[in-house]
């Protein structure tokens, strides 16, 4: 099945068998391995990527259905020698350790500040009409849907109030 | 080395004049994670597209395949293989080993009809693409003769038996310590099935270049991967070239290698091509190993003043039917406390569950859970604080062989965690403090592990730009392997990191033990220190041996590294013009370490002390854990940050253990019952509150020539017990079954009329 989506700024077209999910069309057809791979359920976060600037588990999702989708993994927000500020952050704060959850933290935590950014609150925000607070407890929150199974959980939350602090 | 004596003799890393040992710098391989372009074994590029395997679980859990239907799986679509016992290629009898010094034997994947675990892979699905590949593993057509699954421990404890040349260790006459001893404590733990849950499931791509296999895996060893799967293949060693670069989580789950590495080379072979075969994160749970459930009884008979009189901790445990692994939860405490009298045992029955293995501090992550909370109950009957009652029962010298501790600071990491941690404010009533709906609790643990140097080998080159390249079979799960060779090899041959490669992760390099027991920085780092110091005393002899070098005619033991500049005084000239001009295709040493004999006469081990502040809601039985700290005492760090994370990634297991993790049997089917990670519990985010780790200083000159100790299962070893006992004190409810979940615990509080 024929499918368009413009991953990290490239159109790139696909013929896909149609059960292929997005994770493996990254994966698998793009080879862009960036993107991990840990359970392929939902439960894990580490396939986190952006579609149209929103993060979602690219396993949960089929790859023909982001025909004309703007598609942005670890790989197209920096790369070894001219970092994304998320990625100069884990780096910095040692926000990982085995690496295999940590391109789906980035991503998630790249998508998570503009929902923040949005003004969508989460389960920690105490007062729903205001502006959600990036407090610690926020964070934590919001990154819930990203195990780290090396635990580097302080680490992350520290990075990730590095990169809010320095935009704001 | 023949004497631990010499390693008091300085070298660079003990010297460390750049500083640059102890730095936490970034992780050598950081900016390859962080931006997604560090390949695992699932995703190096082989040299032609590959075909995808999918393995097929048994459904039963003890019995045998009685019959296999395959036909429709092998007309789906794609497929390119399907195999079964039956017509598997042959492989080597189990155990095999055609070469006399393998360090590891054959292990035949789909071996035969005998099924001894649920979900043992009984078949291979390999496909032209892995939607094929796994619809078609879903036509493969088993069907069973299924036993009764022995697998209910706790039914079966009554038949556990002395596990394999083990005795029970027994110092003074305990029975007699304990009846008289004047106050006493009798009560027994258990501690459930925990599985590794490592982010990325095992995973192998292999393919043949003639008649050698190039296997991309991810295992913590190398050497006994590329030897158990040579004599699985029944060829030469030499003919499999393995490689684990990058490793996305190990704890011990990747100690082994599994199926998935064996059928991707037998599939790569049968077909000619490139193969990949993964474990789906529901077959890791019983395709792999997990920490087997223990039940613990520990007995303290004290005096009033809190002396310890009598100590035993007499541990129960399972493996599989043709295992013989040991949770040795009963071990660690034989270093822990003084006592006179004491008893440490082990009960193992067999069981139809997969393997029992280690997982990240085994014996000290289950035994801890056990005696650091007994030890809270017996300070809690005597009247003193528990921190007290653990420096009044620190011994002088190892309690069990008495020989003297290399290094032993857990007294220190007490009483400055004490400090740090406000411990005073704790009020020794449990229920007292309320914050909101919240009872708030403290508690602590001391925390210890032991410390191991294994032999391994390392080279050193360096090249005409000066670059310097280490080469070790070693491995990095995580633990900071490629930061810390880095910063040994730069601060031994004086020269900026940034100049410094390592190549790691690769049968063909010299063999180091590889990640596990948190015996790797120190064994890996001791051979790479040899390889540094054998590497400089090539470079001293070759520019004072070189006519053109200002250096020439100078005494080579005189010759100075710094800032990539050899000198003697004033005569100096860059490491990079000497081998440009002297050894134009550059310098290689090589160098070796293993454990000298008289490092047994001292009892070495790692320390450590946790606080642990939760909430308790009193209404639902919910736990929070508001904050920790640990204070440790692992010897010399290398690298600040890359230790502090491993610390604090422990506690984290610890928590785990406490609160969430533990997987249960399901009776019927002889199966684990949590199959993922929205089923089996391991810590997120919003379970982790402030969590912070330090390290004491210290040098243990009995560990190694670099004074190093590992850090990387310390930090899980009591973390646990620390916040059990702030649950008790935050509401009065000893839980002695783990986890401590909601549920045990609103029955206490009902109990308790709250």
């Amino acid at each position: 099945m024929l499918t368009t989506i413009t991953v990290n700024g490239e159109a790139r077209s696909l013929d896909l068998d149609p059960r292929t999910t997005l994770l493996d069309a990254l994966r698998e057809h793009l080879l862009l391995t960036g993107t991990k791979k840990g359970c392929d359920h939902g439960q894990c976060g580490a396939c986190t990527v952006l579609v149209n600037g929103v993060r979602i588990n690219a396993c949960l999702s089929l790859a023909v259905a982001h025909d004309g989708d703007e598609v942005t993994t670890i790989e197209g927000l920096g790369t070894p020698e001219h970092l994304h500020p998320m990625q100069q952050a884990f780096l910095t704060h040692d926000a990982y350790q085995c690496g295999y959850c940590t391109p789906g933290q980035i991503c998630s935590a790249v998508g998570m500040l503009r929902e923040v950014e949005a003004g969508l609150p989460s389960h920690a925000t105490r007062d729903v009409r205001a502006d959600a607070v990036l407090d610690g407890e926020e964070i934590r929150e919001r990154m819930s849907g990203n195990i780290c199974r090396c635990s580097a959980y302080p680490q992350i939350v520290a990075a990730i109030a590095a990169v809010a602090e320095a935009e704001s | 080395m023949s004497s631990v004596h010499d390693w008091a003799a300085p070298n660079p890393v003990t010297t460390n004049r750049s500083g640059l040992i102890g730095k936490g710098v970034d992780r050598y391989e950081g900016p390859l994670k962080v931006t997604g372009t560090a390949p695992y074994a699932y995703e190096v590029r082989p040299p032609s597209p590959p075909a995808y395997g999918v393995m097929v679980g048994s459904a039963i859990a003890t019995g045998r395949i009685a019959a296999v239907d395959t036909a429709e799986a092998q007309a789906a679509p794609g497929v390119l293989a399907v195999w079964t016992h039956l017509n598997v290629p042959p492989q080597p009898p189990r155990g095999t080993k055609a070469h006399p010094r393998s360090t590891a034997g054959s292990r035949p994947a789909l071996e035969s009809d005998r099924v001894t675990h649920w979900g043992q892979p009984v078949a291979l699905v390999v496909a032209d693409t892995w939607e094929n590949a796994i619809a078609a593993s879903a036509l493969v057509r088993l069907s069973y003769e299924a036993g009764t699954p022995d697998v209910d421990f706790s039914a079966r404890l009554p038949d556990a038996g002395q596990p394999p040349g083990e005795q029970d260790v027994e110092i003074g006459d305990f029975d007699a310590g304990f009846a008289t001893s004047p106050v006493t404590l009798d009560e027994t733990w258990s501690t459930p099935i925990q599985n590794h849950c490592q982010m990325e499931p095992c995973a192998s791509l292999a393919w043949w270049e003639g008649d050698k296999c190039i296997a991309h895996t991810s295992v913590q060893m190398v050497k006994p991967a590329q030897h158990g799967l040579a004599e699985t293949l029944g060829i030469d060693r030499d003919a499999v070239h393995l490689l684990t670069r990058y490793i996305g989580g190990g704890f011990g789950g990747k100690g082994q290698t599994y199926d998935d590495l064996t059928l991707a080379a037998l599939a790569a072979r049968a077909l000619g091509r490139p193969v990949k075969v993964a474990f789906s994160r529901q077959q890791m749970m019983h395709g792999t190993i997990h920490r087997p459930a223990t039940v613990q009884r520990v007995r303290l008979g004290a005096e009033k003043d809190g002396r310890l009189n009598a100590f035993s901790i007499m541990t129960w445990t399972h493996c599989h039917q043709d295992g013989t692994f040991t949770e040795h939860a009963s071990n660690f405490a034989r270093a822990l406390y003084a006592a006179p009298n004491r008893l440490t045992g082990h009960r193992l029955v067999k069981l139809d569950l997969p393997g029992a293995g280690p997982m990240r501090a085994p014996g000290e992550a289950s035994g801890t859970l056990s005696l650091e909370c007994a030890m809270d109950e017996l300070a809690e009957q005597l009247g003193l604080d528990p921190v007290e009652l653990r420096i009044r029962n620190e011994p002088a010298v190892d309690p069990e062989n008495g020989r003297p501790f290399s290094q032993r600071q857990l007294v220190r990491c007490l009483r400055e965690g004490a400090q740090m941690f406000g411990w005073d404010r704790r009020l020794p009533t449990p229920g007292q403090v309320r914050d909101g709906r919240w009872l708030v609790g403290l508690g602590m643990a001391a925390a210890i592990r032991g410390n191991f140097l294994l032999p391994a080998k390392c080279s050193f080159s360096v090249d005409a730009e000066g670059v310097i390249t280490v080469r070790q079979g070693m491995t990095d799960i995580g633990t900071g392997t490629y930061t810390v060779l880095a910063q040994i090899a730069a601060e031994t041959l004086g020269v900026p990191l940034g100049v410094v490669k390592v190549e790691i992760g690769d049968s063909e390099l010299p063999p180091a033990p590889g990640s596990g027991g948190q015996f790797g920085a120190a064994s890996a780092g001791s051979a790479a220190l040899a390889a540094g110091m054998n590497l400089r005393r090539a470079i001293a002899e070759l520019a004072t041996g070189d006519p053109n070098s200002p250096l020439y005619g100078g005494d080579p033991e005189r010759v100075t590294f710094q800032d990539g500049v050899v000198a003697i005084e004033n005569r100096s000239e860059t490491l990079a013009a000497l081998v440009r001009r002297a050894a134009p295709d550059g310098l290689t040493a090589e160098g070796d370490s293993r454990p000298p004999p008289d490092m047994r006469e001292w009892s070495t081990q790692t320390y450590g002390s946790h606080f642990c502040e939760v909430g308790v809601d009193p209404v639902t039985g919910e736990v929070r854990v508001r904050r920790m700290l640990g204070v440790f005492a692992a010897g010399r760090i290398l690298n600040e940050k890359t230790a502090r994370s491993q610390l604090t990634g422990g506690m984290i297991w610890g928590v785990g253990s406490a609160l969430t993790e533990g997987n249960a049997v399901d009776p019927r089917h002889g199966s684990l019952i949590g199959q993922d990670l929205a089923q089996y519990l391991v810590p997120v985010q919003a379970d982790i509150g402030d969590l912070e780790a330090i390290m004491l200083d210290e040098v243990d000159d009995k560990a190694n020539p670099m004074g190093i100790k590992g850090v990387g299962e310390l930090g899980n070893s009591g973390a646990g017990a620390a916040v059990a006992n702030a649950i008790y004190n935050a509401c009065g409810v000893r839980v002695r079954d783990y986890p401590i979940t909601p549920d045990k615990l609103l029955a206490g509080l009902i109990a308790k009329g709250m």
